[in-house]
């Protein structure tokens, strides 16, 4: 049983724009599920759809087992959801929000203030409660949108670019957050992100999207070896000696030679990194450094899209058309 | 409808009071304009008497206690444009709840704030000496209710048609001001041209300010079952096409 299932998601806008071409997902209880694609790919719309925002044009999913379309109160009430712009009160308090949060989603009183003060505390901010919205920070502000997510104890948590536009630290602190969440209350997170780094770092299976479909769906781990081979990059004084022995294993794939460094394509590069000192060593040669280097995420998108992700502040103009654009369709 | 819905428009309804309370701006604007127009306008008019030695004050003073409430109202519904724009809608419209239930708590907030405000404009005007019948006051609030759920659910008609505030700012002088100016708030529709008694007929708003008026300061122009069945039929029908409207709304 999937927590959530998609199958043949496609939504088309005005009879022609194909935001989301033919998804299937499934993803499993307790998993965290990343989105992986640059501003554009369906990723919002996908959401919108599995939160029943959105009728999808053609398929079908289930949330929780109830299906979006025929179902849509029982989906609502098993979900929570982070959104890409902040859809917060300003004029509101922190705590205000939650109650707010908590009396449409019909908790009782009592559940109420112990939850409040539990999802405050699971995101640190407790001290800042009673404060205006309108003054928080960015982080703190999406910060707040998780907690509210969380209130009412969903069973999925949908993240819509958890940290875009936050600062490096904030970042991080946020992951922190999200991996706690999902370890401790055992919340299934479907997350999107145009960051490689975040998809990366969270997600247990990423499925990588562009242009409305998926163009791959694995763990992290998995992507990487289908894409190729780690580099080791070695520091040496005579690297045509080391060259021609190193070629002797069966174990190197290919090296290139830049002029006092060598790059070594292997498999499971960290295993290889002592029977490369022993090579050195027979042929008396000082290794000067070795650095391992895995392919990223960046890369694994490069070969399955052509293309690299572009940046985000190149981005910020495009989404706002986007977001536009998508106003005035409906 | 369950109880989860009732706490939403609870919660809605209160959402509202707290935002109201803690926007100064918009309280001190919403006293100060409509007693800028009963003091500037009925004192400026003092010498002219109308129907049966009427002062222009006593005359003015229902006109705009209708004005205040439809603008606060009108603002109320069009705010959803806000809280589409700021994203908040976003969260009321994914949670588990009847957009029934929405559009209602939207609409008694909206109300609650016009008729506060609504008798704020009635004490300011006692105090400026307009004589109100006391008596009055009871089945006038009626009507003030009648007006404010009128006008909220145009605001909401409004916002889910509208993407931006500046078109909320063509409507206002296009279409929220001639209401206004239309209804007989500022001058007696007996006095008036044909032509224009007929548009003021179709007014809605002429049978609102002359049902106040009546309770008020005791001068119907329109038999008062006339003024109570067209406020009535219209503010409930406007609620269902506001709610029919906003059920459509997408975000």
């Amino acid at each position: 049983m999937y927590v959530i299932d998609a199958k043949n998601l496609t939504k088309v806008f005005d009879h022609e724009t194909l935001a989301v071409d033919n998804i299937s997902v499934k993803v499993k209880k307790g998993e965290i599920f990343g989105f992986l694609g640059p501003n554009g790919a369906g990723k919002t719309t996908t959401i919108r759809m599995l939160s029943t925002l959105l009728k999808p044009t053609k398929g079908w999913a289930s949330v929780c087992g109830y299906d979006v379309v025929k179902e849509p109160g029982k989906v609502r009430r098993c979900i929570g959801i982070v959104f890409q712009d902040p859809a917060l009160d300003e004029q509101l308090t922190g705590k205000e929000n939650l109650d707010f949060h908590a009396r449409i989603y019909g908790l009782s009183r009592n559940s109420r203030d112990k939850r409040i003060i539990e999802v405050l505390e699971l995101v640190g901010l407790e001290d800042r409660a009673n404060e205006l919205v309108k003054n928080y920070s960015g982080g703190m502000r999406r910060r707040l949108e998780i907690a509210r997510g969380l209130m009412h104890y969903p069973d999925v948590l949908f993240l819509d670019e958890p940290t875009l536009g936050l600062d490096v630290q904030t970042r991080r602190a946020i992951w922190d957050y999200i991996l706690k969440l999902n370890k401790d209350e055992g919340i299934t997170i479907f997350l999107t992100t145009h960051y490689m780094e975040e998809a990366e770092k969270l997600s247990d299976r990423v499925a990588i999207i562009d242009n409305g479909k998926i163009m791959v769906l694995d763990k992290p781990s998995n992507l990487r070896s289908l894409v190729g081979s780690d580099v080791l990059t070695v520091g040496c004084g005579n690297c045509a000696k080391l060259e021609s022995e190193l070629k002797k294993e069966d174990w190197v794939e290919k090296i290139i030679h830049h002029d006092n460094l060598l790059e070594v394509y292997v498999k499971r590069g960290e295993g290889r990194i002592p029977a490369l000192f022993k090579v050195a060593e027979k042929i008396n040669e000082d290794i000067g450094f070795i650095n391992l280097r895995k392919p990223s995420l960046e890369d694994i998108y490069l070969h399955f899209t052509g293309k690299t992700i572009r940046e985000e502040s190149a981005n910020t103009s495009e989404r706002m058309k986007i977001m536009m654009g998508g106003r005035r369709k409906r | 409808m369950s109880s989860a819905n009732l706490q939403a428009i609870y919660v809605l309804w209160l959402r509202q009071m707290k935002r109201f309370l803690r926007s100064k701006s918009r309280l001190i604007a919403n006293i100060v304009q409509p007693l800028f127009f009963l003091a500037i306008f009925g004192f400026g008019f003092s010498s002219f008497r109308f129907m049966d030695n009427l002062e222009y004050i006593d005359f003015l003073a229902p006109g705009m206690i209708t004005m205040s409430v439809v603008f606060s109202s009108i603002f109320a519904g069009v705010s959803v444009i806000w809280d589409r724009q700021f994203g908040f809608l976003k969260e009321v419209l994914v949670a588990p709840i009847s957009r029934l239930a929405i559009v209602i708590g939207q609409t008694l907030g909206g109300s609650t704030l016009a008729i506060i405000q609504g008798f704020i404009v009635l004490i300011i005007a006692i105090f400026l000496g307009v004589d109100i019948n006391l008596a009055g006051i009871l089945p006038a609030l009626i009507f003030m209710i009648l007006i404010s759920f009128f006008a909220v659910s145009l605001g909401l008609v409004i916002a889910s048609r509208l993407e931006d505030f500046h078109a909320f700012q063509l409507i206002m002088n296009l279409l929220i001001m001639p209401l206004i100016f239309l209804s007989g708030a500022f001058f007696p529709i007996q006095s008036v041209p044909d032509w224009m008694k007929t548009i003021m007929l179709l007014n809605p708003l002429t049978y609102a300010v002359d049902g106040l008026r009546g309770f008020l300061i005791g001068i119907f122009a329109i038999p008062v079952y006339i003024n109570f069945i067209v406020a009535i039929s219209l503010s409930l029908s406007l609620l269902l096409i506001g709610a029919i409207a906003f059920s459509k709304c997408e975000v």
